[in-house]
């Protein structure tokens, strides 16, 4: 099972997401009615040390395991897909309180109704490749 | 043990979500949780629909057993780490909150508003959790990652994308807080 070892980062992942609460609907609320710095700590430390995380990927000085250079393999250009996906995003958000990590974790929580939620995730999911023909990129 | 068992605060969780990240790279991998999203369409037969689907999957197993263990890592915390279900929120929240009908803000995870076993059984609460759903997978996958993908890694790698995406979220996320919330709820 070479896998394995993505199930216990995915385990360390879920249990750092529900302890700092990162996975509750209120701390998704409190984000967007500025009411506290909780969410912006999280993601602005992760990002700032994920940064420097880059600038070690780039200039070689951190390889694989397998000892191979890391490349990022860059995000889609396009103003209106980044944009127009990401407001649907954020407005699916802030209604359910999680985003597509945290809706797995909460599964692991026995939270019955996320079922529902990850449900409409999958069939969004589907309908975006049904439908993306017809949307600006 | 102490320390575990109390609610982590951002300078220890934002590190550790960087060392996941650390992690999945030095594996040969790369972060991003939206795009199961997508390999659980394939494997549910959704290419005899739209072609899309039809890839080969197999090739992210890797990444279905990260988000299995999330599903694990999150139990083990409901179980055996978490003492407390109180979210210490704002009060100014708490009371917002109460304002559009919401008991008893952040005395656990989850509002019973939304997530009760009464709620997702009523048609206008199942509508709620369904939409919610509905616009996370399809916003993600349109602008091509979530909240890992584009707001940490994107980000972190300074990529016009994501930040247009993560500037997206936001948008999307304070026009439902502020103004759709209230007439919802």
């Amino acid at each position: 099972m070479k896998n394995i070892k993505f199930l216990i980062v995915g385990i360390f992942f879920g249990i750092i997401l529900s302890k700092a609460e990162v996975i509750s609907w209120y701390r998704i609320y409190e984000m967007f009615k500025f009411q506290s710095f909780h969410m912006y700590g999280v993601i602005g430390s992760a990002v700032v040390l994920g940064s420097i995380l880059m600038i070690l990927f780039k200039k070689g000085i951190i390889k694989t395991y397998f000892g191979h250079k890391i490349h990022v393999d860059p995000k889609k250009k396009g103003f209106k897909r980044n944009m127009f996906g990401g407001i649907i995003f954020g407005l699916g958000w802030a209604l359910g309180g999680a985003c597509p990590g945290p809706m797995f974790i909460l599964l692991g929580r026995g939270a019955a109704a996320i079922v529902i939620v990850l449900i409409g995730a999958l069939f969004g999911a589907f309908l975006y490749h049904a439908t993306k023909k017809h949307l600006p990129h | 043990m102490d320390f575990i068992l109390q609610p982590w605060p951002w300078y220890v969780a934002g590190p550790l979500i960087t060392l996941v990240m650390f992690l999945l790279f030095y594996l040969g991998k790369k972060f991003g949780v939206s795009s199961n999203l997508e390999t659980i369409c394939a494997i549910g037969g959704a290419g005899k629909i739209v072609d899309f689907f039809k890839f080969d999957w197999h090739k992210n197993t890797w990444n279905l057993m990260f988000i299995l263990g999330t599903v694990i890592g999150g139990f083990i915390t409901y179980q055996w780490l978490t003492p407390s279900e109180v979210v210490a929120i704002n009060p100014q929240a708490v009371q917002d909150l109460a304002d559009l009908g919401f008991q008893n803000a952040g005395a656990q995870y989850l509002p019973d508003e939304i997530f009760s076993t009464d709620t997702m059984f009523s048609l206008k609460g199942f509508l709620i959790l369904i939409i919610a759903g509905i616009l996370v997978g399809f916003g993600s996958r349109y602008a091509g990652g979530c909240t890992s993908g584009h707001g940490i890694v994107g980000l972190s790698n300074l990529e016009i994308p994501s930040l247009i995406s993560v500037i997206g979220f936001f948008i999307g996320g304070l026009i439902m807080t502020w103004l759709l919330l209230p007439l919802i709820f």
